[in-house]
């Protein structure tokens, strides 16, 4: 766990110091502890570029992987990840219709107008993500086990995204492409004051997480034990399904869908420490989240990418072997014992 | 012997409400669950077994009727409350990986534990002493998922202990173990009920088991709700009978016990020792001979004093037979 924690400050820093401009070590301190006397274009990059983006994927990173952790458990399904529910297809659906329609209806392509057009995005991404993820809790009420309620998630997604083909095909081809980046994921695209809101918003949901800890080792029991340990399952499974989908929400308005990370994540956190207790998991899937989410910002900004590449190949690409070696290597001593 | 009555079942009916009509499974349930007794709950798959035992744990509504646990409502006990007093051993597989038997009986602490579920000393002492009473103590270390069939049972039935509940529910507990562990599992779950004065209820298919161990019997068939007695009672006054014979099932009156029943197609007499007769005519029934030494029949064995068999057939001359497996050889029927 130390060890973890240690690495997320390690790739933080790596963070600020890695890119495409090469910033010695002693300035970024320098400009850092708000030193005078440094190049105020390193400054720019460093305040303004690099420190917010680490935020970002710290926040982002340690935020997907929870809500990964907590749909894992509430489904008991190994594949559940923090999108299995479409709450990021509803965060899509959101900003589909305001990128894409806006240039149809105002003429304006929102792509164009900076600032603002950030802002309506992300507003509409959170908007988009939490009707769905009200829908699914309405659904949840109604329908009996969690498999039925996995499906009509992934129905909801598959509908989502048919929408947007629909919004897709009728739109203007700048917008198509501005929708089309969004998509791509990324921890850059949040700038200045939008970065502060995120990490404020992250910061206070992150450990409101937390609270259900207990809930969650229950349910890994199943419904049956963790109802006879006086567990009121579908209030609880309301709560985690809350719990969770806001913080994708959040994590998708602002950084756009980022896949894998939240998939990934919880496994590998119980493949390294061997455990299925959530007062573990928890903290280690937060930690080990910011530091895979840091990583592979570091990687897709390493000097000769430029910035090119697009967060979610990195994660994939590699996170998949990460999580693949760690699984196969527990196999291992598993068949040993 | 002093019990108590733990749970008392009045005018119950139980089913599954529907969107127009209620299916109710069985009715007019009348009985009481005592403290300090090991009750084993009998009936065909069907008959609604599982349905009655998640309506007396409070998991689904009665149709109608009332349960009493503990001298109070069952749905006036709340979630919290409830988990104190009834704990459940279930059907349903648990998919748990990482987890170890210590941690996995000290989920029963669950109820008494605070906001993040950390044990205590207290606690503690608690799973270890459940562990032990179980016999599972030396398996503490071992991951959920490395244990056998039985063993995970055990763990289930720790955590129960762990729970601390006066009474516990257990469905169908003896269903995929050897038998051996079945009778395990039976013996440990009867020393229970005695010695910690615990109500323990269970639902099984092993019928042989439960008349042998059980201290009650609830009796369940499709439309005659449940009759209740201890398994020597309903034995005497031929409610096991009318239970459960059917073609091939045959009830013992004498040891109250059920046997398999062949359609007999000839008819053997026994002579001679006692025991070896007895072994014979055990052999010849799975064979679907009827042997005894009350059977008319011209066909005689006799058992030798001095081993063996003498085979006689009416007027023919007799053939003599060493062990079990060359008598049956030489014995055409």
């Amino acid at each position: 766990m130390i060890l973890t924690a240690a690495s997320v400050v390690l790739l933080f820093f790596l963070n600020l110091l890695v890119g495409s401009v090469a910033i010695p070590a002693a300035s970024t301190w320098k400009i850092l502890t708000g030193a005078t006397g440094v190049d105020p274009i390193w400054q720019n990059i460093i305040l303004k570029s690099r420190l917010p983006q680490a935020f970002t994927a710290l926040m982002a990173g340690a935020g997907l992987s929870v809500a990964g952790l907590q749909m894992q458990t509430v489904f008991r399904n190994p594949l559940a990840g923090p999108s299995v529910l479409g709450v990021s297809s509803g965060a899509s659906l959101g900003v589909a219709f305001v990128v894409l329609l806006s240039g149809r209806l105002a003429g304006v392509a929102l792509s164009s107008i900076g600032y603002m057009g950030e802002v309506a995005m992300t507003v509409a991404a959170i908007i988009g993500s939490l009707a769905v993820m009200l829908l699914i809790m309405y659904v949840s009420q109604k329908v009996r086990g969690n498999v039925t309620l996995l499906i009509i998630g992934v129905m909801i997604g598959y509908v989502a995204t048919a929408i947007i083909g629909v919004l897709k095909f009728f739109s203007a081809e700048e917008d198509v492409r501005a929708y089309v980046v969004w998509g791509l994921g990324s921890f850059a695209r949040v700038s200045g004051g939008q970065v502060t809101t995120f990490v404020i918003i992250m910061a206070a949901l992150l450990p409101l997480s937390m609270v259900l800890i207990k809930t969650l080792n229950l349910l890994l029991l199943g419904d049956g034990y963790a109802r006879n340990l006086g567990l009121n399952v579908k209030r609880a499974r309301m709560a985690v399904i809350a719990s969770a989908g806001v913080l994708v929400a959040i994590v998708t308005a602002y950084c756009g869908p980022i896949t894998f990370l939240g998939l990934a994540v919880p496994h590998l956190c119980r493949g390294i420490f061997r455990t299925s207790d959530h007062r573990t998991l928890m903290p280690a899937s937060m930690l080990a989240g910011a530091a895979l989410a840091l990583l592979c910002n570091l990687i897709a900004r390493m000097p000769g990418f430029e910035g090119a590449l697009p967060v979610n190949s990195v994660t994939a690409l590699i996170g998949a072997p990460v999580v693949a070696v760690v699984l196969f290597k527990r196999r291992k001593e598993d068949s040993g014992e | 012997m002093k019990h108590t009555d733990t749970i008392v079942v009045k005018d119950l009916a139980i089913g599954y409400p529907g969107k127009n009509s209620v299916k109710v499974v069985a009715e007019g349930i009348n009985d009481t669950l005592r403290s300090g007794y090991l009750t084993c709950l009998l009936g065909e798959n069907g008959a609604g077994k599982s349905t009655l035992l998640r309506t007396l744990a409070g998991f689904q509504p009665a149709i109608s009727g009332t349960v009493e646990v503990m001298g109070k409502p069952l749905q006036q006990y709340r979630e919290k409350e409830l988990a104190t007093v009834i704990g459940v051993v279930l059907t349903e597989r648990t998919n748990l990986q990482n987890m170890t038997v210590e941690e996995l009986v000290g989920m029963g602490r669950s109820p008494y534990t605070g906001f993040w579920g950390r044990l205590n000393a207290d606690d503690r002492e608690k799973v270890t002493a459940a562990m032990e009473l179980v016999g599972i103590a030396p398996l503490s270390g071992r991951m959920v998922q490395t244990l056998s069939d039985g063993e995970r049972q055990k763990v289930m039935i720790a955590k129960a202990l762990a729970q601390e509940t006066p009474v516990i529910f257990l469905d169908e507990p003896t269903a995929f173990l050897d038998y051996p562990s079945k009778v395990e599992i039976l013996h440990l779950l009867h020393r229970l009920a005695t010695e910690m004065d615990k109500t323990i209820f269970l639902s099984t298919h092993d019928l042989e088991l439960a008349l042998q161990m059980a201290d009650r019997l609830w009796l369940m068939a499709k439309g005659r709700g449940v009759v209740a007695g201890t398994p020597e009672d309903l034995a005497m006054d031929g409610t096991l009978e009318s239970f459960f014979t059917r073609k091939g099932v045959a009830f013992e009156r004498i040891t109250g016990l059920y046997r398999v029943e062949p359609e007999y197609h000839a008819q053997v007499r026994l002579k001679g020792d006692a025991t070896a007769c007895a072994m014979v005519a055990k052999a010849l029934r799975r064979n679907g001979i009827l042997a005894g030494s009350d059977v008319e029949s011209d066909c005689t064995i006799e058992a030798l004093p001095e081993g063996g068999y003498k085979i006689g057939k009416g007027s023919e001359s007799a053939t003599l037979a060493v062990t079990m497996s060359e008598l049956l050889e030489l014995l055409q029927l």
